[in-house]
């Protein structure tokens, strides 16, 4: 049973990171700057695959180096760059380098990426990715032939946008994926304790753990930037107006006041928190120690 | 020509489970040239539904239905039996369902699959697209196409670029399963999204020979190589 897998099963209040792979092989920025920050302060770190269709190093490679250091990687798949021959090849190959949670997403399309061209390849999707995973599990694979050796301690989980309209829609596909086999849950970003909390009196009927998505507003350009550009993200007026009141260098300590709040109002909500810091990982131990976690 | 075969019956049975009273609509072009429409087929399908227990309201044989307005125009003429129908059947590639689909206010269900046309065929060009994928999904998403109005051609719901029902691809461009979603809850059939085969099957996107080799595209084949022969008076002339 994997360290997350643990966590979530035994009841208790999960915090999970995020790193983004450098695109070189030169990761002295993400060990310093991005793992170093978190690598003691959450259960598990969620490493992004080819994040906003920018091709970067490898998911598995990232992970596989972080399960070295005894650390407990989330690898993320996306469907856009690999068909399902690859993508079940590269989840026995991260099982056999000691991987064991997995989040399945669709993915983001190429043409918003740095390689607009490429060919999007979306032969699964994040429903039947989490259908692959369990399958794999089970010791067959998608064509139905017996694997040599099952990866029977996969732990999957998806991702779900409590802001997202139609709510219906996205209650529908959270179901349709705990169908499919997702054990946990990760939120898109989120601001609103209210719309939360909307979300959460459905999705908590599934009885599914749901870490909420933290991502730390460090400006008023940000906050707009997500209102108008990140779907199903909402940055309400109430957590702009003070961030545009501070002068820029003080800014940090509102952001963090902002989050501590929000985070506390959702806490007795979910079973957990994901924090995409993008950046900002030094501000995350200071975080949670204003939250007291 | 694009190239669509029947429905298996148990197929069609399932579309139509829950209607009693049909109407069908057939297209007069590519269905008659590879002998997947026509009267005939017509013919067979309501003999078919009529066995099955099923009442069929009318027919109507239009060229051609991937023309929108014409399908509007022609099915003016079969109100009456529209108005005693619950849903319609369409012999036709996936074109002529969603163009049948977007004139009426009845569900139009595929009874024909659309095979590849691996190149460019002559269409009328309107919104509705078919990319020929082998397996028609129109009657489980309320007429909207997820192949060919998802720029991922997912199967399971809208993905997370969806933004005020658009596209994260194209910001004018409709979000195909925004548009599935409002269809379905409009139609209260929300529940279909829970029976769409989570995979699909590419093998079906490859057409085989004697697919290819429509009635239709022998005789044009002909018509060019006897056009080529010179005549005999040529022939002549030549010596």
């Amino acid at each position: 049973m994997s360290k997350l897998q643990e966590s979530l099963t035994q009841g208790q209040f999960t915090i999970t990171g995020e790193v983004g792979p450098p695109k070189g092989v030169d990761l002295h920025h993400c060990w310093q700057e991005e793992v170093s920050y978190i690598r003691n302060r959450v259960v598990a770190i969620n490493v992004t695959d080819n994040q906003s269709s920018v091709m970067r190093i490898s998911s598995v490679s990232i992970c596989a180096l972080l399960a070295k250091e005894g650390l407990e990687p989330i690898l993320q798949i996306t469907c856009r760059d690999r068909n399902r021959l690859a993508i079940q090849g590269d989840i026995l190959g991260a099982y056999a380098l000691g991987i064991r949670n997995i989040l399945a997403l669709t993915g983001d399309h190429n043409s918003a990426g740095d390689h607009p061209g490429s060919m999007p390849v979306f032969d699964l999707d994040s429903v039947s990715l989490l259908a692959t995973l369990s399958a794999l599990k089970g010791g067959k694979d998608l064509a139905g032939l017996d694997l040599e050796g099952a990866p029977a301690d996969i732990f999957g989980g998806a991702i779900v946008t409590p802001g997202a309209e139609p709510i219906g829609m996205q209650i529908i596909k959270m179901e349709r994926k705990i169908e499919a086999g997702a054990k946990f849950f990760q939120t898109q970003a989120i601001y609103d304790p209210k719309t939360f909390e909307r979300f959460m009196n459905k999705a908590s009927a599934f009885g599914v753990p749901v870490l909420c998505g933290i991502v730390i507003i460090k400006s008023p350009a940000m906050a707009k930037y997500m209102n108008s550009s990140v779907p199903g993200v909402f940055v309400p007026e109430a957590m702009i107006k003070p961030l545009s009141d501070t002068p820029k260098e003080d800014r940090w300590k509102v952001s963090l006041e902002l989050m501590t709040t929000f985070i506390q109002e959702i806490k007795p909500m979910c079973q957990g928190l994901h924090i995409m810091a993008m950046g900002w990982e030094k501000y995350v131990p200071p975080m949670l120690d204003m939250c007291g976690m | 020509m694009v190239v669509n075969v029947p429905k298996p019956d148990n197929e069609i049975l399932e579309m139509v489970k829950e209607y009693n009273s049909l109407f069908i609509v057939a297209c007069g072009g590519c269905p008659v040239g590879c002998n997947s429409g026509g009267e005939a087929k017509v013919r067979e399908l309501a003999d078919f539904l009529g066995r099955s227990g099923k009442k069929v309201a009318g027919s109507t044989l239009i060229d051609f239905l991937c023309n929108k307005a014409l399908v509007g125009t022609r099915l003016l003429a079969n109100v009456g039996q529209l108005k005693k129908s619950q849903a319609v059947l369409v012999l036709s590639c996936g074109i002529g369902v969603q163009a049948t689909g977007n004139m009426i206010d009845l569900p139009a269900l595929p009874a024909n699959d659309t095979l590849g046309s691996q190149g460019m065929q002559g269409l009328w060009p309107s919104t509705e697209r078919c990319a020929g994928c082998g397996t028609c999904y129109l009657a489980l998403t309320g007429g909207v196409c997820p192949i060919t109005m998802c720029a991922k051609h997912l199967l399971n719901g809208m993905c997370g670029g969806q933004h005020d029902g658009k596209c994260e691809v194209e910001k004018t461009r409709d979000c195909g399963w925004y548009l599935i979603y409002t269809k379905l809850e409009e139609l209260g059939k929300l529940d279909n999204l829970k029976k769409i085969p989570k995979l699909r099957d590419f093998r079906k996107v490859e057409v085989s020979d004697t697919e290819r080799n429509t009635t239709r595209w022998a005789l044009e084949k002909q018509d060019v190589y006897e056009a080529r022969k010179p005549s005999a008076e040529a022939k002549e002339e030549k010596k």
